[in-house]
């Protein structure tokens, strides 16, 4: 070759390796979509999704970009922006029970893009499904509530009679029971999981028929800081809610999504993603306990304590017979526990509790 | 059920009209002048937002109503402007208002969402307060709330018993022909909007004041809807505002302490009624319309005004 072909030559080639290397180091980086049923600023459900993203972004760093969109209503416009996601996403998590029709609408339409719906049960070769065994936190709630109660009434504020609300109630309601056996549940719906005003006036109307304790299942910090107001305890949901209710907030459930939406993340990003359903409690770390309010007498918070480590060693279930169910035919037998579809498709009351069931 | 129960209940039916009379009550007015502002929901959501923000910055409950009402008179005067200026369509205008305020409200709010405040006390009128029975069920109500029974009063005596209120109305019924005699209609009704706008910030301030004590994005859920329906439902007459306001009100209070006492009554069924009752009464007008002139749509409301003299 003469002198100049060569050198031109050398030059192709060093470019040839300089843009191998650079195009081969960079590998296509993971988009992740993440769905809300409300403002981060709740300070309750989704902001919980929230800190785990913002802790997926950590951990995984610039490998992954995130896209949030918050305050989706669970109607038919969900499946508007589920669809307008899956163009540009690898992955989209959506995060209330109520896109379950909706993401398994999209799922079909878009085989290559991988969905995760929290809290439901309709799962696809593209679609998992992930929960929180939420109700193992409430059972320990529900052993303070019932040490610390002096009206021996509870207080819940239900957003929709879903089985995973009636699974709290039941599982928080036999925790108490299981300290103080004349305590009773007084439940009311509102229909909504975000909404300050009516989540104040429901606790409001149940400290009015004699609660001393609430829960609610509902996202924002509204009934937490009437609790405060009023000088009964209540507890934080999905978050810590201290800073509503110094005095008021007993303990409270902290979600933990973070190490699911990492690995889950990962697996996309190594390929290994298949479809699943994960279930998630005390002892994978997917449910944590605010710090035990101060006021809290030793032998009560012992109790809770005991609860948490027993649940966590799987030396105790909350939902161990004997149960009745709440017109009093028998359903779990002395030392039976619950099977986990039973406790998904849960649409009943245990006995003990006056409510009428919502139809 | 005992007194404290009754008593109890009584007050949160108070807390949970206020809102809508403020925000009605303004809203008539405006709708006397004849611009229907559909706009109400977004100018709550503002004033909620402005209340909270001041009486966390200043801890002051004077400077965060005055604030509430102020964010709702610089909100509505974008609409004024917009309708009374520039002869935009009103609805559409009114609806582009709504979610300004509340996209608006969202992005500001957000450095909010952690904070609380102390809510404005109910107090016990001194002497009145202690007539046995009736005395702790009507003069211990929050101040808030006699204000807002206060302005439906204030709007009833301007309408009905002043000249101003008189031309308002003539304005509402016949743009046109209050043109011809003289009177000023555009002036008047940009008055209207900014009082309008006045009462849906403070209707708003009172949720984050009195309510409840924390900001969170669309916290008014559609109150500035339902005080839209309750105008008509007044008939475009202000006491009528309050029974109005009751019922809406009243309806989420006592559905919830039904539920606690195992009365079940299906929650969609309640949230239903008012734009049920509203209809009902749109279809009663027109029935009744060659009768009563005054109970009745103004005839003006909704259209644009446009002198050419």
């Amino acid at each position: 070759m003469s002198n100049r072909r060569f050198s031109s030559f050398l030059k192709l080639s060093v470019l040839c390796v300089v843009l191998a290397f650079t195009g081969g180091v960079s590998a296509d980086p993971v988009k992740a979509a993440f769905v809300y049923i409300g403002p981060t600023g709740d300070h309750g459900w989704t902001y919980a999704h929230h800190r785990a993203v913002n802790h997926l972004k950590e951990v995984v760093g610039d490998d992954v970009i995130v896209t949030e969109v918050e305050s989706v209503a669970e109607n038919s416009d969900s499946e508007r922006v589920i669809t307008s996601l899956a163009r540009k996403n690898d992955i989209i998590f959506t995060t209330s029970f109520g896109y379950m029709n909706p993401t398994a609408k999209v799922a079909k339409r878009y085989p290559d893009v991988k969905f995760e719906h929290a809290t439901g049960y309709i799962r696809g070769d593209n679609l998992s499904t992930y929960q929180a065994k939420f109700y193992e936190g409430r059972h320990v709630m529900g052993k303070l509530a019932g040490g610390m109660t002096k009206s021996n009434v509870m207080g819940w504020i239900g957003s929709f009679p879903i089985p995973e609300v009636i699974r709290d109630i039941n599982s928080a309601y036999l925790g108490a029971k299981s300290v103080n056996p004349d305590v009773e549940m007084k439940i009311v719906w509102i229909n909504t999981w975000f909404d300050p005003g009516k989540e104040a006036d429901a606790a409001n109307a149940l400290i009015a028929q004699g609660a001393d304790v609430l829960f609610q299942h509902t996202d924002s910090s509204a009934a937490m800081t009437i609790a405060e107001e009023n000088g009964i305890y209540s507890f934080g949901q999905a978050s810590n809610m201290r800073e509503w209710g110094p005095n008021a907030q007993l303990s409270g459930i902290v979600n933990n999504w973070g190490p699911y939406y990492v690995e889950r993340v990962q697996a996309v990003l190594d390929g290994t993603w298949t479809s699943t359903d994960t279930l998630g409690g005390v002892k994978e770390g997917w449910v944590k306990f605010a710090p035990m309010n101060n006021n809290i007498p030793f032998d009560v918070r012992n109790a809770a304590s005991k609860a948490i480590i027993d649940i966590m060693t799987g030396a105790t279930h909350p939902f161990t017979g004997p149960i009745n169910k709440q017109d009093g035919t028998p359903w779990l037998a002395e030392g039976e526990t619950a099977t986990i579809d039973e406790l998904m498709g849960m649409q009943f009351y245990v006995e003990g509790i006056d409510s009428q069931f919502p139809n | 059920m005992n007194e404290g129960l009754f008593i109890n209940i009584i007050i949160g039916i108070s807390v949970a009209s206020a809102p809508l009379i403020f925000a009605a009550i303004g809203e008539l007015l405006v709708e006397r002048s004849g611009v229907l502002n559909l706009g109400v929901e977004g100018m709550m959501i503002v004033g909620a937002l402005m209340g909270f923000v001041v009486q966390f910055h200043t801890e002051s409950y004077f400077l965060a109503v005055l604030a509430g009402l102020f964010a709702g008179v610089v909100i509505s005067s974008i609409f004024a402007f917009l309708t009374q200026f520039l002869l935009t369509n009103q609805v559409a205008t009114g609806l582009a208002l709504t979610l300004f305020g509340l996209g608006f409200s969202a992005f500001v709010g957000k450095g909010y969402t952690e904070e609380s405040i102390q809510l404005i006390a109910a107090v016990d009128i001194p002497f009145l307060s202690d007539i046995p029975l009736i005395g702790p069920l009507l003069f211990s109500f929050n101040p808030l709330v006699y204000l807002a029974f206060f302005m439906v009063y204030v709007v009833w005596h301007f309408l009905f018993k002043t000249k101003q209120g008189l031309i308002l109305r003539a304005i509402g019924d016949n743009h046109d022909a209050a043109h011809a005699i003289g009177h000023k209609v555009v002036l008047y009704r940009f008055m209207a909007i900014l009082f309008g706008g006045a009462m849906a910030g403070l209707g708003g301030a009172f949720l984050t004041l009195v309510q409840v004590p924390i900001w969170g994005e669309g916290m008014t859920a559609g109150r500035g809807w339902i005080a839209l329906g309750l105008v008509v439902f007044a008939s475009w007459l202000p006491f009528r505002v309050i029974l109005g306001a009751i019922l809406f009100g009243g309806i989420t209070i006592l559905q919830l302490h039904a539920q606690g006492f195992n009365i079940r009554i299906s929650a969609q069924y309640l949230s239903m009624l008012p734009y049920l009752a509203t209809i009902v009464i749109l279809v009663a007008l027109r029935i009744r319309l060659k009768n009563k002139t005054n109970r009745t749509v103004p005839n003006c409301l909704g259209r644009i005004f446009h002198s050419t003299t």
